[in-house]
């Protein structure tokens, strides 16, 4: 292995990742006095958090009486029952303050006659556990995303954050099982740095680009997850991947949600409102899973729109013009641009398409990432937070404007837990040479590949094999065949091809090492998948359709090390944190 | 003796040509700067001939195409693809623009695709942003209030709509890279993209410190470069328009 040179940086805690959860943390990291660093494969503001339209749930009651509690069974029902009811606790009580802060950071919400923060209907957002539709979703217009990341950015500069950007996080760097930082090397200069910390947050993001028709950007190949399966530590439930019902037709763009919580309906070939059919009561506000899965059905049965039958037409316009101007303009731009479709007169043809992963890495509601070896136990020195990590709030399907929440809620749980854990500036341990070395040799003989295999092709391969084996339906067929077939890209890399040797902005390199972590998480989602041998939320099995809590009411643990998946499971927490709420009990899902 | 030309090290040189394999009769021919800041070579512009019946309809299309399928060693930014995160920025058949959202359609004849111009590049299409982040984080984009914590800053529905047209801005700098003021002063002149979000705060009715906004820009390199060229606002792929705001924080100054 040719020699680097590399440069120390010490921090009390480190995040790695500047979306809204990363960014989050680092804010309270910075308030509370504790040296911190973040780093980010791209700017702040380039972070996918940037795409999230349609708004951040919390039951503020500015349209009406709402209360967390209300907040909370609409998202244990949306998990499926199989989000931790002590999470989920969490995330509603705390859901109204974070707003609030996000708004004195200067969110620029969108406002009600009254002056306060408007707030929109969202797919299984109810009123009084169940009944009628509520508006509990915060809204920028339909950038709500957008103005959230350049808001936390903004704050974040305000409390003097460090920020190393355009920096590749490596791996990371363990010992004795503990964390002790990151190995990463900066883009702009072909540097290798070694960050130690006494804790480090992983913020990375989801991992949709396993697939090949997705919301997320090219970016969203969940480094963290990689990092975390290659040292050793398991992801949780990664069979869970949410479709969102309304993706551009072609294209993959986010349609957002907001579209339907507005009064937009989904139609089929013949002029239904087939949505009427599958959820009489909540019709087109029904949860993600619930509204993609009769979609399929309809595009299966021969109801689909076009030539091919594929896609479904969503109307938004017998909606006032002025309504759609000022409150989803983002998607009357993206629908003009890439579809070249006026939204005011014509429909939006859409299609259920990648967007979220309920999976991650296991943590607690304090943000600590957890560990099993037939009981839990916490990693030392490491955090996860946002779509990187499953605390699990989402279970097996997440309610639309919950991910929004989820961030800024446990990115804030994170840096208040790292403040109880750390004293500022106390002294590190030594990282051993062959733990930073056995970093260094995996990205060398990747820079070096020059076998027969180019990174593009692998991927593709990937991509088309998930979306063909573990899409919205699945089978003990598909997926058995599909247990098989990504084996195949991931043998390849032994293989790969990088043309690319310089260290400078290397983009051959790097898209190698993100497929490095991406072929990980494909081949533990399509194993996960494969074990879980019932339907719940995002995972429908066509051979298993209904919900079997006596086997299957269980978080699944995934190990990759690299050579053999092993598959474990641990209990769904139904205890609630408080006596301030009970717990739901499972029942049926209907909407 | 006064240097017209550029050096001799800058000077962009015929390169490589990748010849479709496909056999394709529907090919776009694209010219792409390349440089590698570790060769000791002059940049140069390759040439490649890109199959366009197996290619979607976008600049980003064709550039992960040739990345994808001819020379893996073409390096340019992306991320969100749909126009929302701004990496994709750069300088296509002579226009600043966001590659995911630009239809390569719209260009008859041949492609050339450049890096954001004046800016120091960093490698091919990655040009180095470092200055106008610098500029970015000087103009203190945070809300300054004395408000609690404990509820809402409550603000009309007029009020929020004068941060419409700013607040959408995603930071891609095709404004500011645009602007000959930028390219001559770019160091001291704050520029557009940057002087757009200096009025998104100002404009904030919930902002508690404008004159000392208003006061922190008042300067005659800061703020009094423009001079109202326009290149700003016919380039932003985003439909904004940073000259109206830098008129408005202009007109701020000479009425208060």
């Amino acid at each position: 292995m040719s020699a680097y040179n590399i440069i120390d940086h010490e921090y009390d805690v480190l995040v790695v990742g500047a979306g809204g959860s990363g960014l989050r943390a680092a804010v309270g990291l910075s308030e509370s006095g504790l040296k911190t660093a973040c780093i980010s494969k791209v700017f702040p503001t380039r972070s996918h958090t940037a795409a999230a339209q349609g708004g951040i749930s919390a039951a503020l009651g500015n349209a009406g009486e709402d209360d967390w509690r209300w907040h909370m069974y609409d998202t244990v029902k949306g998990s499926d029952w199989l989000g931790d009811q002590d999470c989920i606790e969490y995330l509603c009580k705390e859901a109204p303050q974070a707003v609030i802060e996000l708004e004195h950071y200067g969110v620029p919400f969108s406002r009600t006659k009254e002056g306060k923060i408007y707030q929109r209907a969202f797919g299984g957002m109810t009123k009084n556990y169940g009944n009628e539709p509520i508006k509990r979703t915060c809204a920028a217009a339909d950038r709500t995303g957008h103005a959230i990341l350049h808001t936390l950015y903004g704050q974040a500069l305000k409390q003097k954050t460090e920020f190393f950007i355009e920096y590749f996080a490596l791996d990371l760097l363990m010992k004795n099982g503990e964390c002790k930082g990151v190995l990463a090397w900066n883009l702009n200069d072909g540097t290798i740095h070694r960050f130690k910390s006494h804790i480090t947050i992983i913020a990375t993001g989801g991992y949709g680009k396993i697939y090949y028709s997705a919301t997320a950007a090219h970016t969203c190949t969940g480094d963290g997850n990689g990092m975390a399966l290659r040292a050793g530590l398991p992801l949780q439930d990664m069979e869970f991947v949410q479709f969102h019902p309304t993706g551009l037709y072609g294209i993959g763009c986010l349609i957002s949600e907001a579209v339907r919580g507005e009064g937009g309906y989904l139609v089929n070939s013949k002029g239904e409102r087939f949505m009427e059919k599958y959820a009489p009561k909540a019709k087109d506000l029904a949860s993600r899973d619930v509204v993609s899965r009769s979609m399929a059905i309809e595009i299966n049965e021969g109801r689909g729109i076009g030539e091919n039958k594929d896609h479904i037409h969503l109307h938004i316009n017998h909606i006032d013009p002025k309504i759609i101007e000022s409150r989803l303009p983002g998607i009357s731009e993206s629908v003009e641009t890439f579809v070249h479709r006026d939204v005011t007169k014509d429909p939006i043809p859409v299609v259920p398409t990648v967007h979220y992963n309920m999976g991650g890495i296991p943590t607690n509601y304090k943000a600590e990432v957890i560990t099993s070896n037939g009981s839990d136990k916490t990693v030392p020195g490491l955090m996860a937070i946002g779509e990187a990590a499953c605390v699990s709030v989402h279970g097996a399907n997440r309610l639309g404007s919950n991910s929004l929440i989820d961030l800024v809620v446990f990115g804030k749980a994170a840096a208040k837990r790292a403040a109880e854990l750390i004293k500022p500036n106390s002294s590190h341990d030594e990282i051993s040479k062959s733990e930073t070395d056995k970093c260094l040799d995996r990205f060398d003989k990747f820079r070096n590949g020059n076998g027969s295999n180019k990174t593009s092709e692998l991927r593709l391969s990937m991509q088309k094999t998930m979306q063909a084996k573990c899409a919205v339906f699945r089978t003990e067929k598909t997926l058995k065949e599909g247990v098989n077939e990504i084996k195949k890209p991931f043998e390849g890399m032994k293989t790969i091809s990088v043309k690319d040797r310089s260290m400078i902005f290397n983009t051959d390199l790097m898209e190698t090492l993100e497929f490095d972590n991406l072929i990980r998480q494909a081949v533990t989602t399509m194993e996960s998948a494969y074990h879980r041998k019932e339907s719940r939320g995002a995972h429908a099995r066509e051979d298993f359709p209904k919900r079997d809590d006596q086997n299957y009411m269980k978080h699944t643990l995934c190990w990759h090390n690299g050579k053999e998946v092993k598959i474990n499971y641990r209990k769904v927490n139904l205890s609630t944190l408080t006596n301030e709420v009970q717990t739901f009990p499972p029942k049926e899902r209907v909407y | 003796m006064v240097q017209f030309n550029l050096p001799q090290n800058s000077k962009i040189l015929k390169g490589q040509y990748f010849k479709d394999k496909t056999g394709s009769s529907n090919i776009k021919l694209v010219h792409i700067y390349r440089w590698d800041p570790e060769k000791n070579e002059n940049p140069r512009e390759d040439t490649f001939e890109v199959d366009l019946n197996t290619c979607g309809n976008k600049v980003l299309d064709i550039l992960n195409k040739i990345k994808n399928d001819l020379d893996s060693t073409l390096t340019f930014r992306k991320s969100c693809a749909h126009g929302v995160c701004g990496s994709c920025a750069m300088n296509v058949d002579g226009i600043n623009t966001l590659s995911c959202m630009k239809s390569h359609k719209d260009i008859k004849g041949d492609l050339r695709i450049f890096p954001l111009p004046h800016l120091k590049v960093v490698k091919d299409l990655v040009a180095d942003l470092s200055t106008l982040y610098k500029q970015y984080e000087s103009i203190e984009p945070w809300l300054k209030t004395s408000k609690s914590q404990k509820n809402e800053i409550n603000q009309s529905k007029e009020n929020r709509e004068k941060l419409d047209g700013l607040y959408e801005c995603i930071m891609c700098a095709c404004c500011s890279t645009s602007c000959p003021s930028y390219w001559w002063n770019g160091d001291s002149y704050l520029g557009p993209a940057v002087l757009l979000q200096a009025y998104r705060w100002i404009s904030d009715s919930r902002d508690e410190e404008k004159k000392e906004r208003l006061k922190m820009v008042a300067d005659k390199l800061k703020l009094y470069r423009c001079h109202t060229i326009m290149n700003c606002t016919s380039s932003c792929p985003k439909g904004l328009n940073p000259a109206k705001a830098i008129g408005s924080i202009k007109k701020m100054l000479a009425t208060s």
